[in-house]
């Protein structure tokens, strides 16, 4: 369980780096880093898990009924989904603008636009 | 049996991630998008992370897909 | 570097990172081992000390509040930076809405859409208020209902067309929105130098675990952070939908 947990985290981001190395579309690349930006999240989360446990929240329980998981890594995966959304926002913006300058969206062809 | 479901989860999880990267029209990809969104949402439940899996279900179905579109819609009309 | 040796490249550095990061993990508690002290520690204090039920509100807003308005800064500053980047250039002009210019290219949405969009509206705002205000009871917040108040000017404007929802989204209520939750949180982190000690402290009254007024400042920072991601997605909306309908080059 260890292995196929920290394992999908791995892939995760190996295969979003992949998708930004070998991306043709500047919309694609964006995209693709969402997924390399979920695998870190995943990774705090799976280190707060604990077997058995239950979600930190205590209403209408009996104090304490067993195990929790960690809440500190929940507060630190929470903020961080909501920003990687507007930071995505920001690269498609950039990438709406440079549509606009150069007429294409390919990484490669606007590396050779300065000739 | 709930680390089954963790298990089928990220199982879930990785395959769609995949066919995010693989896809490369964007068209195409911002639907594979939301089918990921949806998928780390599942997952981030069944690792008991109620807050986390609503801002990921809010962000991935509302915030995203409606920029994305928006992008698309900007990047494809034809100059004037 | 051609793409062919760009990706030779990434293989040789990915198998290098995967080698290391495998390394890495194995150093880890197994999935699943018992949580760390500091964790266990704050699920016991947190419903006492603060009188909350939702253990990561309070920490996210108290015992780590100084870390969530660094964040929120973050988005605040993402915001301000897409505003920018999306201004109309020197060579563009602010034009008539495309399904109000006189060659009407973009179809009328049904009304069955519009029905539906005027249903769902005035829902969203209301679930989102209870997220907000609920933040410190249930699985919530500031975050999370802040977007879900921005959608419900993403689906005014999937009902009807742009010049409607331009209506809804005056640009002084928006940018006033998102300033205020920048900046209201550091005025609540300043009542605690108010009262004498360190900054967000809490120093508003605890009240009763399980009341909607409970856990003081944690209900004051959910509603500003919530005021601030909303005002700011609803921004973020708005500039990409006036690149779409209202940004055009000028005309020659």
């Amino acid at each position: 369980m260890s292995i196929l947990a920290y394992g999908v985290v791995i892939w995760l981001f190996i295969v979003g780096v992949y998708g930004v190395v070998t991306s043709r579309n500047l919309i694609h690349m964006a995209l693709c880093l969402t997924v390399a930006q979920s695998g870190t999240d995943l990774l705090l989360l799976e280190v707060g898990y604990r077997t058995g446990g239950h979600a930190p929240v205590f209403v209408g329980l009996s104090p304490h009924p067993g195990p929790t998981v960690d809440a500190v890594m929940q507060a630190l995966a929470l903020t961080d989904v909501v920003i990687g959304a507007a930071v995505t926002a920001l690269l498609l913006a950039l990438a709406v603008q440079v549509n606009k300058r150069s007429g294409t969206l390919d990484p490669d062809e606007l590396w050779g636009t300065r000739e | 049996m709930r680390e089954a479901m963790v298990a089928v989860a990220l199982v879930w999880v990785a395959a769609s991630g995949t066919a995010v990267v693989l896809i490369r029209d964007p068209l195409s990809q911002a639907f594979a998008v939301g089918f990921f969104g949806l998928a780390l949402a599942t997952l981030y439940l069944s690792l008991q992370a109620g807050d986390v899996a609503l801002s990921q279900i809010v962000v991935g179905a509302i915030a995203l897909p409606l920029i994305v579109l928006l992008t698309l819609a900007k990047v494809r009309e034809k100059p004037q | 570097m051609t793409p062919r040796g760009r990706l030779v490249f990434f293989i040789m550095a990915a198998a290098g990172l995967s080698v290391a990061l495998g390394i890495g993990f194995s150093e880890l508690p197994s999935f699943g081992a018992p949580i760390s002290a500091y964790a266990s520690l704050l699920n016991h204090l947190a419903p006492v000390q603060r009188r909350v039920t939702d253990v990561v509100s309070a920490v996210s807003f108290d015992y780590r509040g100084i870390d969530t308005l660094f964040e929120e800064f973050i988005l605040f500053s993402a915001v301000t930076g897409i505003a920018v980047v999306l201004r109309p250039l020197s060579d563009e002009v602010r034009d008539l809405p495309e399904d109000e210019a006189p060659e009407r290219k973009v179809p009328a949405p049904s009304p069955a859409v519009g029905l539906l969009g005027v249903i769902l509206s005035p829902l969203l705002v209301l679930i989102a208020i209870e997220t907000i205000t609920h933040g410190q009871l249930t699985p919530g917040g500031g975050f999370q209902g802040g977007v879900i108040l921005a959608s419900a000017l993403y689906v005014i404007y999937l009902a009807t067309g742009y010049s409607t929802a331009e209506r809804f989204q005056p640009t002084a209520l928006l940018e006033g929105s998102d300033g205020f939750g920048a900046g209201g949180y550091v005025v609540v982190g300043l009542l605690g130098l108010l009262g004498g000690v360190a900054f967000l402290t809490n120093v508003v009254g605890l009240g009763h675990s399980g009341n909607l007024i409970s856990g003081g400042t944690i209900p004051l920072l959910n509603v500003v952070v919530g005021i601030e991601v909303a005002g700011g997605f609803a921004i973020l909306g708005s500039e990409f939908l006036d690149q779409t309908a209202v940004i055009r080059p000028r005309r020659k």
